[in-house]
């Protein structure tokens, strides 16, 4: 915080001319001005300087270590080798490409369905609140409570099996759970249904910024409804766009509370994403170095994916 | 948009994707709430009962009148509503300090709160549990108001910030000619005006606290120090699920923030807004 109240280079607001002596009264300027912005920040910035910027320091700093979590116990320097391990660990590799995969195969439907349906909401009539408060219940619903909302529907005797059985026909029961690529589709599905709404939202709201004249013009001249799509809804909505997709991506590999419900990262590994092998070599097996290690990568993959998103997205006009 | 109104069938077609969709969206909520009233030997029954048959409510006795459910749900409105207060509180401090001031080092620090609002909050979760070991906050309420604070305040000092920048300068003059202190115009002009995008930040914070999970698994060790999320996560057992039991107990842990929804959705509806698309 001395860094406000140090070195002021020029205040632009609250100039407090006083008759004091140059020298006294200048201390004095400095000390009013930054004093008032100092004190409404610092509770707050202190805070989040403890709880947040320096628990990102020790990340990467603990990565580095074979850290000893008992008061006395001595750390080990290991430089990088939990890097080095986590690259040659399969479980690692495994878990990478689940979250992979589920990014995959939720972020795309996401986005497509939410403005799908945003699309369609987008006139006012008598049901549109009601329709948008329905797609969104499962956006405010806890994720614990879906997720086992989700392994009771995805239960070999559960209504998903029933559905395919006897109304499509499927003579096979799937043991949706039991096996990777099932149990992976189950947690998709639940990503889906859970993040139509947001996505909607955000479209929705980006929907009633499209100006209306363009869009009344681009019907006089003759464009169909594809046209119109084409040239004046997506550049309106396009920051929406870019939004959605960046947040989808970073809750892609966030996901972690419906893997560990609804499979706990089993069977036998198989279903394990980046955050729950993280989570389970820190608290379970209480290898904070390497659970940190795996952190770093995690968030060094959240951050590159978004800058290279932003580079792609930038100035659509540029690339028409 | 309005001088062109819909034919019919695109009308209807419309509003049968649209219901088809929300079926598919309630279906399983209106399911849960059918298994909360089934017996255990009812709850994977096939065919699959929609209508409980019989009906029971030995579930939802079991949870509210055995059991420690009253005591979690009071866990989770302490911790929810003591962290939404300050959090929104200090969040609305720094975004008025961001908006009203120029300082040496603004731009850097705004900067640096963007990064905390990118760092998912999972990437921490190691060093914050060391952290809150060497504070000796583990496994308490204490712990986990301290954590969701902090969480918060980015993203809500980013959404009020720009609330706070687009308030008229004038006003603010007057105040202060009027000889208003600092604080007085922050609490009895900015504040006020600021109302709209308080509830959203509000309203985000609450679901966000009142629905944490992976925080809570971590630190919270006694059964007493329970959340409804842990409490509902460790109803299923290792074998055989009480799946009416769970479901009775989710419905109980999600009617809040049904409620809360509903009667203030308009505000979710501004906050997307305000904290995306422009942003």
């Amino acid at each position: 915080m001395t860094e406000l109240v140090r070195d002021g280079s020029g205040p632009t607001l609250a100039r407090h001319s006083s008759g004091v002596s140059r020298q006294a009264g200048g201390a004095m300027k400095l000390w009013r001005t930054y004093l008032p912005p100092a004190l409404f920040i610092a509770p707050g910035f202190l805070l989040f300087l403890v709880c947040i910027v320096y628990p990102m320091l020790q990340a990467i700093q603990m990565s580095f270590f074979d850290w000893k979590l008992v008061a006395g116990a001595a750390s080990t320097f290991l430089g990088l080798d939990n890097y080095v391990r986590a690259f040659n660990d399969p479980r690692f590799w495994l878990a990478l490409s689940n979250s992979g995969i589920y990014m995959a195969f939720t972020v795309p439907p996401q986005i497509a369905l939410g403005l799908g349906v945003a699309l369609l909401l987008k006139d006012k009539g008598p049901a549109q609140p009601l329709f948008r408060v329905l797609y969104y219940l499962p956006v405010v619903t806890s994720w614990v409570v879906v997720s086992l909302l989700f392994k009771y529907l995805f239960a070999d005797r559960g209504l998903i099996n029933f559905a395919l059985d006897d109304l499509l026909g499927a003579t096979d029961k799937i043991s949706w759970l039991a096996e990777r690529w099932t149990a992976l589709v189950a947690i998709c599905a639940l990503g889906v249904w859970k993040g139509i709404g947001w996505s909607m939202m955000i479209f929705l709201a980006a929907l009633q910024g499209v100006p209306k004249e363009l869009e009344e013009a681009a019907v006089i001249d003759g464009a169909n409804r594809r046209q119109r799509f084409g040239a004046v809804t997506l550049p309106a909505i396009w920051p929406a766009m870019i939004f959605v997709t960046i947040m989808l991506v970073i809750g892609g590999f966030n996901v972690f509370a419906s893997v560990l419900v609804m499979t706990n990262g089993g069977p036998g590994g198989a279903t394990e994403v980046l955050l729950t092998y993280m989570y389970r070599q820190a608290f379970e097996f209480l290898d904070f170095g390497y659970g940190s290690a795996l952190a770093v990568i995690l968030t060094l993959i959240v951050f590159s994916l978004s800058a290279i998103q932003l580079k792609l997205f930038r100035n659509p006009e540029a690339t028409r | 948009m309005s001088a062109r109104r819909l034919p019919g069938p695109a009308q209807s077609f419309r509003l049968v994707t649209l219901a088809f969709g929300a079926l598919l969206m309630v279906t399983p909520f209106l399911y849960m709430l059918s298994t909360s009233f089934k017996g255990q030997q009812y709850v994977l029954k096939l065919p699959p009962q929609f209508i409980p048959d019989p009906a029971t409510l030995s579930n939802y006795e079991r949870i509210l009148l055995r059991g420690d459910f009253g005591h979690y749900f009071a866990n989770s409105l302490i911790v929810a509503v003591v962290s939404t207060t300050l959090a929104v509180l200090l969040s609305a401090m720094m975004a008025y300090g961001f908006a009203r001031y120029r300082f040496p080092g603004r731009e850097l620090m705004f900067r640096l709160l963007l990064i905390g609002l990118m760092i998912p909050a999972m990437m921490l979760i190691v060093p914050q549990f060391v952290l809150a070991k060497f504070f000796g906050v583990l496994d308490s309420l204490v712990g986990l108001i301290i954590f969701y604070v902090a969480g918060n305040l980015a993203l809500n000092t980013f959404l009020l910030r720009g609330f706070f920048e687009a308030l008229p300068g004038e006003l603010d003059q007057a105040m202060q000619i009027d000889g208003a202190g600092h604080w007085r115009r922050f609490w009895n002009l900015a504040l006020p005006l600021a109302r709209p995008a308080l509830a959203t930040a509000t309203i985000f914070t609450f679901l966000a606290t009142w629905d944490e999970f992976a925080w809570a698994l971590t630190i919270i060790t006694t059964p007493e120090n329970q959340t409804l999320p842990i409490a509902v996560a460790l109803l299923q057992g290792p074998k055989g699920t009480q799946w009416g039991l769970v479901f009775a107990a989710s419905i109980i842990a999600i009617l809040p923030v049904i409620a809360v929804f509903l009667t203030f959705q308009r505000h979710f509806v501004q906050g997307l807004t305000a904290g995306s698309v422009k942003g």
